[in-house]
């Protein structure tokens, strides 16, 4: 069983301004592939409800994600950590009754907000090793050199060149650099 | 027998060297022949496609094009390859912009994605390719006695649309392939809902609730150990026990096993021989269990 949590002190919520509102927003976010479906979302609360990380965190609400996401919060939106606790389990797509890929339009948030400048470091060190190694995963040497003696074939190498290529024209490896830069 | 190109990923190579042992020795002990093809990179997770989806995309759909070229399906150990793999497969096959998009940057590799292949996971390819049949004919070591709590995991169910795997609300394939070993599979509270693993490093605490819930659950429910399919279930069930015992000062000694563990004790291959000390949780209870 989950443990329940206290009720915490709603805090003072903040007021939306007119000039807060980007009404450019959802249609962007629509163009993505997964995220079309959007606008469509009427805000029944299926995907919260049965969202494995919802149940255990305080913030956590893809209903309120989306609800933002149509009103066009671009900055509130994509600033918040909680776009970032999706563990794409797509438990919400499978049971959204309006068909939204809710998992995928958090996806596509996540995109937009490395756009911006936010990269949380567990994903810049995890995309960083991609670039250095072909893996997510860094592979240790010790563990190479223990197939053999385990009677497991030898790794074939990956591909350091395609993969530079790949991640140079799509600005995948920019994003990725750009961001370690700047936390240096 | 049937030949795949086979996927290994990065996290098993990196630190389970257990499942990859168990599911090769299994595999071709059913005929299955596993090719390792030069080149293959990562399969742009989750945690990538959060990064960028179109380099995503195109970094899965070139380890597609190389099995495409050697002529060979595609078959995956970890289901979360499985999924990044077979995403990419489904999308780019369905969708022509799509595919000329990331043809347009695979061309830069000298790849073309032309969509010929499929992406299995190995319990598919057990499934379909073996059959229950024929694989209990190979079951030279029944799991008599052993009550195994199934853990699927996401990736090998959802996006159901995409995967294609098995009904994602009442699966039925994983529980099959268990029974067919001699085991019993036991039902457990919650049993589809995710184990953390991915918000492990992000949100470790919340990781870390989500995979105590399975714990109790499934200790609850009477199991001897709990069957995964995915790395990271692996490690958010085995290692996390280390975790859940410093937290909340509660001790499970609940034995993490892949599958192709089970299948390969089930086949009669020597324990010895599956390099079972990789598991923070002994599995002696298990193997006292079953030998």
């Amino acid at each position: 069983m989950p443990e329940k949590t206290q009720p915490k002190v709603t805090k003072q919520v903040k007021v939306i301004k007119a000039n807060e509102i980007d009404p450019r927003f959802k249609y962007e976010v629509s163009k993505v592939p997964g995220a079309k479906k959007i606008m469509i979302c009427f805000q029944c609360g299926t995907c919260t409800a049965d969202c494995p990380i919802a149940r255990f965190s305080d913030s956590y609400r893809p209903r309120k994600l989306m609800r933002m996401t149509q009103l066009g919060l671009k900055d509130r939106v994509l600033s918040s950590d909680n776009i970032w606790l999706c563990a794409a389990c797509f438990t919400c797509v499978d049971h959204c009754p309006q068909d939204v890929e809710i998992s995928s339009v958090l996806r596509a948030l996540r995109n937009m907000a490395v756009k911006e400048g936010v990269m949380p470091v567990v994903f810049r060190d995890l995309s960083s090793n991609i670039l250095k190694t072909g893996y997510a995963y860094v592979i240790p040497a010790l563990r190479l050199r223990k197939r053999e003696e385990q009677g497991l074939p030898p790794l074939p190498k990956a591909s350091l060149e395609s993969i530079a290529k790949l991640s140079e024209v799509t600005g995948f490896s920019e994003l990725v650099k750009k961001k370690k830069e700047e936390s240096e | 027998m049937t030949s795949y190109a086979i996927f290994l990923g990065c996290t098993i190579p990196a630190r389970q060297p257990n499942y990859e042992l168990s599911a090769r020795k299994a595999l071709a002990k059913l005929g299955i022949e596993l090719i390792d093809l030069a080149n293959m990179t990562c399969c742009a997770p989750p945690p990538i496609q959060s990064i960028n989806l179109e380099a995503s995309l195109a970094i899965a759909a070139y380890n597609i094009c190389l099995a495409e070229e050697a002529d060979l399906n595609l078959i995956t150990l970890c289901t979360g390859c499985f999924e990044s793999l077979s995403i990419a497969n489904t999308m780019l096959k369905a969708d022509k912009q799509l595919k000329a998009k990331i043809n347009r940057i695979l061309s830069q590799a000298g790849k073309e994605f032309l969509g010929s292949k499929e992406v299995k996971h190995y319990l598919q390819v057990v499934t379909d390719d073996v059959g229950l049949e024929r694989l209990k004919q190979n079951v030279s070591k029944p799991l008599t006695n052993l009550k195994v709590a199934a853990f699927y995991g996401c990736h090998a169910l959802r996006p159901s649309e995409l995967l294609k795997f098995d009904d994602p609300e009442r699966p039925q394939i994983f529980e099959s392939l268990i029974e067919t070993l001699g085991a019993k599979n036991v039902e457990y509270r919650n049993k589809l809902k995710c184990c953390g693993g991915l918000l492990r490093g992000y949100s470790d605490d919340l990781a870390l609730n989500m995979a105590r819930e399975k714990l109790v659950n499934t200790t609850k429910a009477g199991a001897d150990c709990i069957a995964t399919l995915c790395p990271f279930c692996f490690v958010a069930l085995d290692i996390g026990q280390m975790q859940v015992k410093l937290k909340f000062n509660e001790i499970y000694d609940m034995p993490v096993l892949h599958y192709s563990e089970l299948l390969a004790l089930a086949l009669g291959i020597d324990p010895e021989e599956l390099a079972l000390k990789t598991h923070k949780i002994k599995v002696d209870k298990v193997l006292n269990k079953i030998i």
